[in-house]
């Protein structure tokens, strides 16, 4: 049966799931119990978000504390599933990918190809992502489009309560290395979400609005702010299909192209730097097997190629808005040959 | 350096069994070395011929609960735990009969099935994936042990210091073994470790260091069953250094300009097959008969790996798409 729960409780919900159906699936990360040696309450934390707390009780030794040492404990969430545990390692904030990158890519994305098919990987590692909180350069990046160019990686970046739930079950049922983006605005909205187990598929977007003028094609909480534009463009006569990717690895190619066949144009909302990004991506995409249904050129939508900046005046306008959007739909809807 | 260990007594069969496994690994390194100059086999391969004492003075104390990661330089740990010779040298050729199918190659052999996670091509990408291990085994109750190989390079490496922090932070059953032949790439290690030694740096992740000869497969074995014991009896990891020196260059073609002498040394002092052989014929543990006996059935077993890996198939344009992930 399905309630309002918020998108934490969701991801909190499925780790908790997932633990009472499976012994080997376990958690780690910094103060993922938190207080781990310290004088206070065992699980002082859950996270610095929250979302792990209480299972430290529920599921004793399966959820550690780790030093902050990512290179260590990422990796050693890599090694522990290449030998029968399914870990879900908690990488606090992407941007630190930069410290552990090299047990991500050169190691877990690698093991199966690169030793013939022998190797297992069934690694989750849950990041928080995106701008909004203020958290300037190095803790709020977009940081998706890096790992989606890497093969033998799969990439998730929910955008609400439901798909938070099913796609985290999902990625650690998966049997290959799973990188599971969180957005940080997000963690606080609420959605209906079924108290029972399930798991949705990887490689499905989810249309999440219909329209037969323009396609929006979006990830994460771009997705929230795509169908705010839509809504605005509903008004003023404009109908949008908006087109929630779900997973960029794998991409559901087929729905997007179905959508743009219909609408004859695309705008596509991505919260990463433009450069090679998932904007530039899917217009590739576009251009290459629906370029004889395009109407109009394609619009991307993207922030700015710039660090996230700090101040709050500089950073709304890093941030694709709603604004932006309405504004690149106009472009595609009035352009004529 | 001299052998003053103390040793168990190592029963006759035991004995032959170390002794044909480090024969096959220098058999092994030496015929690549061979063929490598011919220019039949492809791409980057590190030797570990010199270096035997230490991969089977380590892996002849370990089973198959556990775990070991390895380096480059990684054709001996292969063979020391159980690694089948014909599949590897497939592998080094790039046959589609390989250990990985060749898809891995020298720098990535491995086979799970037999503990081996894999040569790496990463300076200091194993230690933390046997952290990984060693907590899985810790969990399960299997009671096996996870040992990283590195080398003097990868000690000064993130991931290896971090790995030591987190193990013994963890209590895992993990063994670090440093294996300090004089150079990472040219590098001397006297100049690029900044410690006396390798082992002096346990003492700061709270563990055992211990420093070991590591010519000598006694030293080597009697240390590690020490560290591996207190490993598998919830003691926590340890962090041994050998030292001794590689037999070849970095790679194969590395004309070794910034080394003289010491190999020549090392192969007429030091050798680990050559004191084995002297102790235990000294001793009466094994007879010389017994011993050459090993070496011409290692010989044919070599060349036997050799012919097959080069009649074998190519991999095919099928197969360079599979196995990029599990279903996608």
């Amino acid at each position: 049966m399905a309630r309002n729960i918020t998108y934490r409780e969701a991801i909190h919900e499925a780790l908790a799931q997932e633990m009472e159906r499976d012994e080997t699936v376990i958690v780690m990360g910094e103060d993922n119990a938190g207080g781990a040696g310290a004088p206070g309450d065992d699980d002082a934390w859950g996270g610095v978000l929250g979302v792990t707390k209480g299972l430290y009780h529920k599921f004793p030794g399966r959820v550690l504390d780790t030093p902050i040492s990512e290179s260590a404990f990422i990796g050693a969430a890599i090694g522990a599933a290449t030998a029968g545990m399914r870990p879900v390692a908690e990488l606090m904030f992407v941007d630190f990918m930069g410290v552990c990158f090299d047990q991500i890519y050169n190691q877990a994305a690698k093991f199966r190809y690169m030793f013939g098919g022998k190797a297992v990987t069934p690694v989750v590692i849950r990041t928080m992502y995106g701008a909004g909180l203020r958290a300037a350069a190095q803790h709020s990046q977009s940081l998706y489009p890096l790992f989606t160019h890497i093969p033998g990686l799969k990439v998730v970046t929910p955008a609400t309560p439901y798909d938070a739930k099913g796609l985290l079950i999902a990625a650690i049922r998966d049997n290959d290395p799973v990188m599971f983006f969180e957005h940080k605005a997000l963690y606080d909205i609420s959605g209906p979400v079924p108290e029972e187990s399930y798991a949705l598929p990887f490689g499905e977007a989810s249309v999440v609005r219909e329209g037969s003028d323009v396609t929006i094609v979006t990830l994460g909480r771009m997705v929230h702010t795509s169908l705010e534009a839509a809504g605005q463009l509903a008004a003023a006569g404009v109908e949008c299909e908006v087109v929630d990717l779900r997973t960029t690895s794998p991409l559901d190619e087929d729905t997007v192209l179905e959508s743009v066949e219909g609408t004859g144009r695309l705008v596509v909302v991505d919260e990463a730097h433009p450069r090679c990004s998932i904007a530039t991506d899917i217009s590739a995409l576009v251009a290459r097997k629906a370029f004889g249904s395009l109407r109009a050129p394609i619009e991307m939508v993207n922030a700015p190629h710039t660090p996230v900046p700090f101040s709050s005046a500089l950073e709304d306008m890093y941030i694709p808005d709603a604004q932006r959007i309405a504004n690149a739909a106009k472009t595609v809807t009035g352009w004529s040959r | 350096m001299t052998d003053t260990v103390e040793r168990k007594a190592l029963t006759k069969e035991h004995l032959l069994g170390v002794y044909r496994v480090m024969r096959t690994i220098r058999e092994f390194e030496e015929r690549v070395h061979a063929e490598f100059a011919t220019g039949d086999i492809p791409g980057f391969v590190h030797l570990y011929a010199g270096e035997e004492a230490s991969a089977v003075g380590v892996c002849s104390n370990l089973d198959e609960r556990d775990t070991i990661a390895s380096t480059h330089r990684g054709h001996g740990h292969c063979i020391a735990k159980g690694v089948d010779t014909g599949e590897m040298m497939a592998e080094i050729y790039g046959r589609r009969t390989g250990s990985c199918h060749g898809k891995g190659g020298s720098m990535h052999i491995a086979d799970l099935s037999k503990g081996m996670l894999g040569a790496n091509g990463i300076v200091g990408g194993g230690p933390p994936l046997i952290c990984g291990t060693a907590l899985a085994a810790k969990i399960k109750g299997t009671g096996g042990v996870s040992v990283a190989f590195f080398g003097d390079g990868a000690s000064n490496q993130g991931t290896t210091l971090e790995s030591m922090n987190l193990a013994s932070v963890w209590n895992l059953p993990a063994i670090f073994v440093a294996e300090n032949n004089g150079y990472a790439e040219s590098t001397a290690s006297t100049w690029s470790v900044s410690s006396d030694n390798i082992a002096d740096r346990a003492a700061g992740f709270g563990m055992p260091g211990v420093i070991v000869d590591g010519f000598d497969f006694f030293a080597v074995h009697e240390a590690a069953s020490e560290a591996i014991a207190r490993a598998r009896g919830g003691g926590g990891p340890t962090l041994l250094e050998m030292k001794f020196t590689r037999y070849f260059g970095h790679f194969e073609g590395d004309q070794q300009t910034y080394r003289a002498g010491e190999v020549e040394h090392a192969r007429a002092e030091l050798d680990c097959l050559k004191r084995f052989a002297a102790r235990v014929t000294e001793t009466g543990e094994l007879a010389q008969a017994d011993l050459d006996a090993v070496d011409a059935e290692i010989a044919v077993l070599i060349e036997g790996d050799v012919a097959a890996a080069k009649a074998a198939p190519l991999p095919t344009e099928a197969d360079l798409l599979t196995d990029v992930y599990v279903r996608y």
